[in-house]
């Protein structure tokens, strides 16, 4: 862990500089609640002040840390203020979504590589797609899958799945024509059938690839959730937690919620490179 | 060709066009109604996927610009089928048709949303982002232990949720476009940082021993060398941070905005069931993004004529 001092650092200069802005962010209420009390305050008095505001503009680091702490550990999980809670909801939709995402994903790539008109047909849309906003229309399919009646889960897991989807497929179709000619010559002359060279070579050879676009596709699927989150009306999930924070101004409210989603995100993409790991380690393609 | 094969695009059309007669003519009550929409929208499918099947093995060097083409007509046709068919409310699908004619109508309201969301707020974002994070990447090249501080913690910022920060940026910076701009900021900053840290290392030990028997300074390798070795590496994230820059800048638009802008107008026009024109400024925003990435694409062509992958 020869890195572990540098980031270390890093983290450190980063919570400072954190600390700097929040103070000097933070005086100007300070500087105007005295003023308006007609008193007058000299620094020393103000920056303690900055650091333990109700709503500050910018919350220092240790008052998220005591928000995220209380939102984990400082309710009953089914309580409405638990992170756990609403981390769940989100966690939940993501999952779903992005089960069917990838899996839709997979298969779509192995129709392509084994289907010229499908290839030809299919495949510039699915790279064009990802210059496409698509995140632009979540709203939308939250409101009209409402007014048909499908609420709760679905319609945000359809987004996480839609937002998965295009990057797997790309990366997909990339890994299982990742076999040179070579290789795929040299089961020719074994006379291997179809499905053998799949299951033996292409589908082997595709692993590093299908890793490294499933990590896109988790993270991508993360925010399809929470942005499918906010236009319900702040119901619950992280999403509700950063959209209510905002309309009442509880900056602490957002900062825990954004610190709790990206945490979710880091243990899910995580996740991901440790079944990487373990995948390429046993198939030997990992020293 | 087989003539079970050469049969079969026969048979389609022979049910497309029997399908499309009896659904006309039929009684709107009749039982075998909805049977015979949903057959007439299966045989125009396989009529369309049989032609693009035979277009796609006959190897001609148009195919790949038409195949797709028919791809996506046939998708726009089906779609425009089906909802004139089963008669789908316009406030759930609203039909292809249907959008061009908002799209046509409402073009002022388009393009002021568009310089709002794009010119406004995803561009300059763009620009200060991208500058920021090839200037911040040039410093902290000179300092290899800078380089293992920064790269995890960008890489691992780079996978996180970012667009969660919109609303407190909308909080510091009003709802107009300063903002969004701040939002894209920080969107583009780390994959851009990351790829460009990347890039300036892409020189090898010979053509930098080289630079040196010349007696280049710092800068002179810097500017001749390095700089142009790492320009398929900083493309790269460019590329990535175009769609970025849109996403945020439409997604921050969701926490609070003026009257105009392509986010506010789908949030507002969601609000009204007003499909049509959300799918017009979706339309808007899927045209502006591909267009962003290509210009990049187009630039990255012209600076990275020499790289193994421009050569054709």
């Amino acid at each position: 862990m020869r890195n572990l001092l540098p980031i270390l650092t890093v983290l450190l200069v980063i919570t400072g500089l954190w600390y700097l802005a929040a103070m000097r962010m933070n005086a100007t209420w300070v500087y105007d609640q005295a003023a308006r009390a007609g008193q007058v305050v000299t620094l020393a008095d103000v920056l303690p002040q900055t650091l333990n505001q109700e709503r500050p503009v910018l919350p220092a680091p240790h008052q998220v840390a005591k928000g995220l702490w209380e939102g984990v550990a400082g309710q009953k999980v089914t309580s409405k203020r638990s992170l756990v809670y609403h981390g769940w909801i989100t966690l939940s939709a993501t999952l779903l979504g992005f089960a069917f995402g990838s899996a839709a994903g997979i298969l779509l790539a192995v129709g392509i590589v084994y289907n010229r008109a499908m290839d030809m047909s299919v495949m510039p849309w699915a790279i064009a797609s990802q210059t496409i906003p698509i995140l632009a229309i979540a709203p939308m399919i939250i409101v009209v899958l409402n007014s048909m009646g499908v609420t709760g889960l679905v319609p945000k897991a359809i987004i996480s799945a839609y937002l998965s989807f295009f990057p797997v497929v790309v990366g997909m179709v990339k890994g299982l024509r990742s076999p040179d000619a070579m290789q795929l010559d040299l089961l020719r002359t074994y006379s291997a059938s179809g499905l053998a060279t799949f299951g033996k070579l292409r589908l082997p050879s595709s692993m590093p690839y299908l890793f490294a676009s499933l990590k896109v596709g988790v993270a991508a699927s993360l925010v399809g959730t929470i942005v499918g989150e906010l236009p319900t009306g702040a119901v619950a999930g992280l999403g509700s937690r950063l959209l209510s924070g905002s309309y009442y101004g509880q900056t602490v409210q957002i900062w825990a919620a954004l610190f709790a989603a990206a945490l979710l995100a880091a243990s899910l993409v995580g996740i991901i490179g440790m079944i990487e790991r373990m995948t390429l380690k046993r198939m030997g393609l990992l020293r | 060709m087989t003539a079970r094969q050469k049969l079969l695009p026969g048979i389609l059309g022979f049910m497309f066009a029997a399908t499309l007669v009896a659904v006309n003519w039929l009684d709107a009550a009749h039982p075998a109604l909805p049977l015979l929409k949903v057959l007439n929208l299966l045989s125009l499918w396989g009529t369309a996927w049989y032609m693009n099947v035979a277009l796609a093995n006959a190897g001609h060097p148009a195919a790949r610009f038409v195949v797709p083409a028919v791809f996506g007509l046939t998708l726009l046709l089906l779609w425009e089928r089906a909802v004139g068919l089963f008669g789908i409310s316009p406030v759930i699908l609203p039909a292809p048709s249907v959008i061009w004619v908002q799209i046509v109508t409402s073009l002022p309201t388009l393009w002021a949303d568009f310089v709002q969301t794009f010119v406004k707020g995803a561009l300059s974002g763009y620009a200060i982002g991208c500058g920021a994070a090839v200037a911040v990447a040039v410093l902290i090249d000179r300092s290899p232990f800078l380089q293992r501080g920064l790269l995890p913690v960008g890489n691992f910022v780079a996978a996180l949720p970012i667009v969660g920060i919109a609303p407190i940026m909308v909080m510091w910076f009003g709802f107009d476009w300063h903002s969004k701009a701040a939002v894209v900021v920080i969107m583009v900053f780390f994959p851009v940082l990351v790829n460009m840290v990347a890039g300036l290392k892409a020189t090898d030990h010979m053509q930098r021993d080289l630079m040196a028997t010349y007696g280049a300074s710092y800068w002179q390798t810097l500017l001749k060398l390095r700089l142009p070795a790492a320009m398929p590496f900083l493309f790269n994230g460019l590329k990535i941070a175009t769609t970025l820059a849109l996403i945020g800048a439409i997604v921050a638009e969701f926490f609070g905005s003026p009257i105009v802008g392509m986010g506010f107008r789908i949030t507002a026009e969601i609000g009204r069931l007003g499909l049509p024109m959300i799918w017009a400024e979706i339309t808007v925003a899927a045209l502006a993004g591909s267009a962003f990435y290509g210009v990049v694409a187009l630039i990255e062509k012209r600076v990275t004529f020499w790289h193994p992958s421009q050569r054709h």
